[in-house]
């Protein structure tokens, strides 16, 4: 089978930066991959513009065998119009550092409105599966409150809950417990352990949790200057890095 | 085509002269209400809750009425208690006295806006109280203020028309008086109009370059 | 106060052009404000350039000329207005502008972060704004609004000037057939306070059951 994401060559820049740098990646269809790395490697950057919130300066993107940024028109292949876009976006979910749930909903409409709106789901069938993954992320008794009442550990469990009302083929975690208090990272990590076991799921995580990130990936993934610097099995990369950038990123992790 | 270009023309002379009158006017009540307002601030900070609360009352009513009546207020029944002043003098002091009340809460907001932290550093550094406010508080709290000042002033400067109805003979009141001389409005509504427009696009681009370099 | 009683009838004539002329101004405000408020926002470049010509010609000339303009000018152009037909445009067009950039500024306001996650989800540009970028942006558009409402109504007093009989003509009428002078203006002064008085309530009231649900946690 056709790799479901595959990047070739990818450029980004930021004025004077370089973010990705020809970058060459390929994710197989319910692989769980972590993509670790110092800041400013271009790891979020990998996830963002899989989620087209950055365009890209050069190369190609694609989704289950569909580029990303270009289609077929007739027999000429021209830039992605927003109606492509959208549909390669919805085989696609994403989590985000900073949950962005949204503040005037509550807990269930932030879960069932997307859908109805965007999947145009009866509202009896948007909200049973929105109780649904409600209940799977362990918030049934939180549906009617605000997300400004609930912790970060608990915004973040309905974010990603709000993400799997799509039925994404592969879901994004970018930096998903960063912004969290350490006591609140266990919750949501037991909600990332659960998602693993699904074997259809394709998942790519951006993460500094380093002792969970060998624990659930298939594959590890060590970005430098917006290029993958090794990459590996959790055993190969953690046990035995053949990069000394690794080595260095890996002890001074070990150390803090 | 209604406009005539060279009426316009024999026009502007007079206009761009008045015009030095509104902005004489606004310069003045601008003056006038950055001292009152400073009053005003002083006196909402005061110890005493019946001199707040009976200051904030009074900023809160003129606050919430048109200048154009407080202009008529001034203008009639100051007279009557033997207070005779040129409508000039009592144009600006209405218009000064009607901002102060705006400009005592850029006051209030700049104060405020300088973290506790820096107080009681200041304490800690073993300052007085005035000394803590000249050196460490102002210097901070000031260059915030400056912009909104600023734009209050060109506000103040829209509002000058409004003498006009306590005939005050500024650049309104002059193109009314030429217009209806001659039943000719077009052109000197017309004049007026780019004037204020042509001098708040210049003022407002002026706060906007004090803004950057405040900015930083 | 005998003057105020005899004279409550004129007095409440103002006070009721005062209102409606404040009301429908305020609408018309109101549509323009979010009409050039979010044109600025625009990816269309001509269309942020019409709102911001918009909104600079209105905030930079004195509302008083505008009003005269319309007044005495647009009939020579053979646009004839009835006087509160003219108060109302003038008054709701330049404070239109004003509240463009509340709009504008509260539109701009939300985080960046709300819509990215309304792309991620593949909410459209339409649905991203009107379902997620401007409920959150409307609680923080009241109470700069509210003030401009109260700006609104003081600035209404200046149609006395073209010959509309709101509360500020009457006292001026007051003031020349009694040749009294402090009790007609302070009664229509307070007519003002209360009238303002109720404006501000019924945005406080507003602000309190827009702000359900956005007491954002502390991450923020």
């Amino acid at each position: 089978m056709s790799p479901i994401i595959t990047l070739r060559d990818v450029r980004k820049t930021f004025g004077p930066l370089v973010v990705l740098d020809g970058l060459n990646m390929e994710v197989q269809r319910g692989e769980k991959v972590a993509l670790i790395g110092p800041s400013g490697s271009g790891k979020s950057t990998v996830l963002r513009t899989i989620m087209t919130l950055e365009t890209i300066d050069g190369g190609e993107i694609e989704i289950d065998g569909e580029s990303l940024w270009h289609m077929k028109r007739g027999s000429r292949v021209v830039p992605a119009n927003e109606a492509h876009l959208r549909r390669m976006r919805s085989k696609v979910g994403m989590v985000f550092q900073q949950f962005n749930l949204f503040p005037h909903w509550t807990v269930l409409k932030n879960v069932m409105n997307p859908v109805r709106t965007v999947l145009g789901l009866p509202e009896p069938e948007a909200r049973a599966r929105a109780e649904e993954l409600i209940a799977l992320v362990g918030l049934q008794d939180k549906v009617n409150q605000y997300p400004g009442r609930l912790s970060g550990g608990q915004q973040q469990r309905v974010a990603i809950a709000r993400a799997l009302a799509f039925r994404p083929k592969v879901m994004l975690f970018d930096e998903v417990t960063s912004a969290l208090d350490p006591e609140l990272v266990g919750e949501v990590l037991n909600v990332l352990r659960m998602l693993a076991h699904e074997h259809d799921l394709t998942m790519i995580m951006v993460t500094h949790q380093m002792g969970f990130a060998r624990e659930i990936s298939d594959r590890i993934l060590f970005f430098e200057h917006g290029r993958i610097a090794e990459e590996g099995t959790p055993e190969k990369v953690f046990n035995c890095p053949t990069n000394d950038r690794t080595r260095a990123f890996l002890t001074a992790v070990r150390q803090a | 085509m209604p406009f005539d270009f060279e009426f316009a023309k024999s026009i502007l002379p007079h206009l761009l002269e008045a015009s030095v009158i509104t902005i004489a006017a606004t310069f003045v009540s601008f003056a006038i209400a950055l001292v009152i307002g400073l009053f005003l601030a002083l006196g909402l900070r005061s110890r005493f809750a019946l001199v707040r609360r009976g200051i904030w009352g009074a900023t809160q009513f003129i606050r919430s009425t048109p200048l154009l009546v407080q202009l008529y207020f001034l203008f009639f029944v100051l007279p009557e208690i033997g207070i005779t002043m040129p409508p000039f003098l009592t144009g600006v002091i209405g218009l000064g006295a009607h901002y102060s009340c705006y400009i005592a809460e850029v006051y209030r907001a700049g104060l405020e806006s300088v973290p506790k932290g820096q107080w009681e550093a200041a304490v800690a550094l073993n300052y007085g109280r005035s000394r803590a406010m000249t050196e460490i508080i102002l210097p901070q709290a000031i260059p915030p203020m400056i912009p909104v000042l600023a734009n209050y002033m060109i506000t103040m400067f829209k509002d000058t028309p409004v003498m006009a109805s306590i005939t005050v003979i500024e650049l309104m009141q002059t193109a009314n008086i030429i217009a209806s001389e001659r039943f000719l409005y077009v052109e000197p509504m017309t004049l007026v109009g780019l004037i204020f427009l042509a001098l708040s696009l210049v003022a407002s681009f002026g706060v906007r370059l004090i803004e950057g370099r405040l900015v930083r | 106060m005998s003057l105020i009683y005899e004279a409550r009838w004129v007095l409440l004539e103002g006070a009721l052009n005062t209102i409606i002329i404040t009301l429908a101004a305020s609408l018309l405000a109101g549509a323009m404000a979010f009409s050039a408020g979010l044109a600025r926002l625009s990816s269309i470049a001509a269309v942020r350039c019409i709102a911001l010509v918009y909104i600079e010609v209105f905030r930079g000339v004195a509302l008083l000329v505008q009003l005269f303009w319309m007044f005495f000018v647009l009939p020579f152009f053979d646009i004839h207005l009835e006087p509160i037909t003219t108060a109302i445009l003038a008054i709701g067009l330049c404070n239109g502008a004003y509240g463009a950039e509340i709009v504008r500024s509260a539109i701009s306001a939300v985080p960046r972060g709300q819509r990215e996650a309304a792309c991620a989800l593949n909410y459209t540009r339409l649905q991203t704004l009107w379902r997620i970028v401007v409920p959150q942006a409307i609680p923080m558009m009241l109470p700069p609004f509210g003030n401009l409402m109260i700006e609104l109504l003081k600035v209404t007093a200046l149609v006395s000037l073209i010959t509309v009989h709101d509360l500020s003509f009457q006292a001026l009428t007051l003031q020349q057939t009694t040749m009294q002078t402090a009790a007609p203006f302070t009664a229509v002064l307070v007519g003002y306070f209360l009238i303002a008085l109720v404006i501000t309530g019924i945005f406080r009231l507003a602000e309190r059951r827009a702000g359900v649900g956005l007491d954002r946690g502390g991450l923020r």
